[in-house]
């Protein structure tokens, strides 16, 4: 361009001139919108903080231990059930969903024709889209009703396990239980992390597994020695932005979920309650210093769902990979 | 792997054909129908987890026994993965047809069209035409926002990085992916209706749920804008147009296809979602049509005041709410993929 524009007084020609303006505002906008991003994340915390602190002020007790939620008549309230509540279901329902989310996207990756794994990509992915509503409208009528059997089944021949022991006989009812809850968010992350884990194993250099293969290797060895160790780290990050969605998820579980009280290892018996479940089922009712109370639990769930997204997207860093943007 | 022999499955040692992992199959169905003839054991469900497993113990068997180890963990591990696979189109299965056998009881003209204005829980009748205006506002008014500045912030990460600042930012924008759509709302409440006392209204769910869509359109808007081939723009930049011309008229429109498809995925995504909406549009049995001020409904909310509701009216209302909303999201999702398959930009 400069060839053309040599002098200030060069005569003006069309499409050098024009637009010179345009660039340096363009650019302006642009690196305001990335500026912005900043703001938004920093105003997010900083209100929390700022509309969660009468609460902390106004508890009576002692807000990381107490096990009860009456902000507005007594001012005891405290989150210890709640993120018991909130880390127990999401736990159970990692364990649940991960081997099956794996096993899926290896099928689709590894075994499936390619018409068919296009369709497969397609459905779990579909099973991503469902509203987390309908999830919990379909958990409180059919699932639960469902389980029943199941929970009788395990409290029987699993009751040694002390997770899974029937206390005072409470488990032959229609329940709704940690259990429950775990087993609906496990069916809600199970597609999120299978559509991750299938790009990294989609990654996986292909003459890797064509060298296995030609060394004889059966599938599963192929599997094993040259698709996982690569993807490992892939992996791991894939399970925990399903950890932190399933410890965000709110209305599913608040619909499936007891909404007690208290710390019990008990998965099978009703009650349970998370930190996400708890707002939902409580703003209603809440008074100003409810509304506080419920902000600052809130805020504790953005702490720990922050944690575990920064670890996550440490572990794809540090692996020097990149997941497409499947969530 | 003593010898060459064994160490070679597939050349000398045995292999099953193909009618005997059949054979197992039925084998082990058969086991179990006679397990369940006999024994107490019952119910379908039962029947269905039990034979397939017995399914699954038979292959391996069947497959160490005549082709050895190495085989039979092959086996074991593709049968495996063929359950899992079934245990995941299952719930897909089962909530589609649940949700359609159920909504279909209720949903009709009447009911797309008529509010829940003065209809109680101990009556039937009543409708969601409130909810449907409140959600396509608030969709509406939270792509307008989160569409442009999407767009830009994708710009800036592609077309302007380089520096810590453009890392910082894609950085954040996937730390935004996993906040939890409640602590959105949460935000919302305290920033929009407590802090600047704005009260209950449609744009302060649309606020919400802007911040939850913005993340989404970033990211997709920017895989696509990459894809875009260098070639083009150093063909613009020799024809001297400037930067910014260059990606407003040759950049954006090659990606277009892709960016919309990723916006009607994150609407998708955004138009279900509860608890935002939850906490600061409010509610209103009364067809509301200005998103500004007063609170509102919206479709999700419906479903979940209807679902937590004793009253069985209540719940039915709100099987047709969810087939609504779910035959929503399926056409904005099937439109976006039928998109994806005239994308010019080929993904890998």
């Amino acid at each position: 361009m400069s060839v053309v524009a040599t002098g200030t007084d060069a005569t003006p020609l069309g499409p050098v001139r024009s637009g010179r303006h345009g660039d340096t505002v363009f650019k302006s906008i642009a690196v305001g919108a990335g500026l912005l991003v900043f703001v938004l994340l920093g105003a997010i915390a900083v209100f929390l903080v700022v509309k969660a602190l009468p609460a902390f002020h106004a508890d009576k007790s002692s807000f990381w231990t107490t096990k009860i939620w009456d902000p507005d008549a007594s001012a005891r309230f405290g989150i210890a059930a709640l993120v018991f509540g909130t880390l127990l279901t999401s736990l159970l329902a990692l364990l649940m969903a991960v081997p099956v989310a794996l096993g899926v996207s290896l099928y689709i990756t590894q075994y499936a024709p390619r018409r068919l794994a296009t369709f497969l990509g397609y459905a779990t992915d579909m099973l991503a889209a469902v509203p987390s509503v309908v999830y919990g409208l379909w958990g409180v009528f059919f699932l639960l009703p469902h389980m029943v059997g199941l929970q009788v089944f395990m409290a029987r021949y699993f009751g040694w396990i002390p997770l899974f022991a029937d206390k005072n006989g409470q488990v032959s009812t229609f329940s709704k239980s940690i259990f429950g809850a775990a087993v609906v968010l496990a069916i809600m992350i199970l597609p999120i992390v299978a559509a991750i884990s299938r790009e990294i194993f989609r990654q996986v250099d292909p003459t890797q597994r064509e060298a296995a293969l030609a060394l004889g290797a059966t599938r599963w060895e192929m599997i094993r020695t040259a698709v996982l160790p690569p993807s490992w780290p892939g992996v791991t990050s894939a399970v925990m932005l399903g950890l932190g969605r399933a410890l965000g998820e709110t209305i599913a579980v608040a619909l499936v979920i007891g909404n007690t009280f208290s710390i019990d290892w008990h998965v099978l018996i009703p009650g349970g309650n998370t930190i996400a479940a708890n707002i939902a089922n409580r703003f209603g009712e809440a008074g100003s210093t409810g509304r506080a109370a419920l902000i600052a639990s809130g805020l504790v769930l953005f702490a720990i769902t922050l944690a575990v997204n920064l670890v996550a997207r440490y572990v794809i860093f540090r692996s020097g990979r990149e997941e497409k943007s499947v969530v | 792997m003593t010898s060459l022999t064994t160490a070679m499955p597939g050349l000398r040692a045995g292999s099953l054909p193909r009618w005997g992992i059949g054979a197992a199959a039925i084998g082990a169905v058969l086991l179990s129908l006679l397990l369940f003839a006999v024994t107490p054991m019952q119910g379908t469900a039962d029947f269905l987890v039990f034979a397939a497993a017995v399914i699954v113990v038979a292959i391996t068997v069947s497959s160490w026994a005549v082709e050895g180890r190495r085989r039979a963990k092959d086996r074991l591990a593709t049968s495996l993965a063929i359950v899992f696979l079934i245990l995941t189109m299952l719930p897909l299965g089962v909530i589609g047809f649940y949700v359609f056998k159920k909504g279909l009881k209720l949903l009709s003209v009447t009911f797309l069209t008529h509010s829940a204005a003065g209809v109680g829980p101990l009556s039937s009748g009543g409708g969601i035409y409130h909810a449907i205006i409140g959600t396509l506002e608030q969709v509406l008014l939270a792509s307008l926002i989160s569409i442009p500045l999407g767009l830009l912030v994708a710009i800036y990460i592609t077309e302007y990085a380089g520096g810590p600042l453009a890392t910082a930012v894609r950085f954040l924008i996937d730390v935004m992916t996993g906040i939890p759509s409640i602590v959105a709302g949460l935000f919302v409440l305290a920033f929009w209706v407590l802090a600047l006392h704005q009260g209950f209204s449609g744009f302060a769910g649309a606020l919400a749920l802007a911040i939850l869509e913005l993340p989404i359109i970033v990211r997709s808007a920017e895989e696509m804008i990459k894809l875009v081939p260098a070639s083009l723009r150093e063909a613009s930049y020799a024809l001297g147009v400037r930067r910014w011309k260059t990606i407003v008229r040759i950049v954006l429109p090659t990606a277009a296809t892709g960016i919309t498809t990723g916006i009607m995925l994150a609407v998708a995504r955004v138009v279900g979602e509860t608890a935002p909406v939850l906490l600061v549009v409010g509610n209103n049995d009364f067809i509301h049509t200005n998103p500004f001020s007063g609170p509102q409904s919206s479709l999700p909310l419906y479903v979940f005041q209807g679902a937590g509701s004793s009253s069985q009216f209540d719940v039915n209302r709100a099987w047709a709410a969810a087939l609504t909303l779910i035959v929503f999201v399926i056409v904005l999702y099937i439109a976006a993929r039928l998109l994806t398959r005239r994308n010019a930009l080929k993904q890998r």
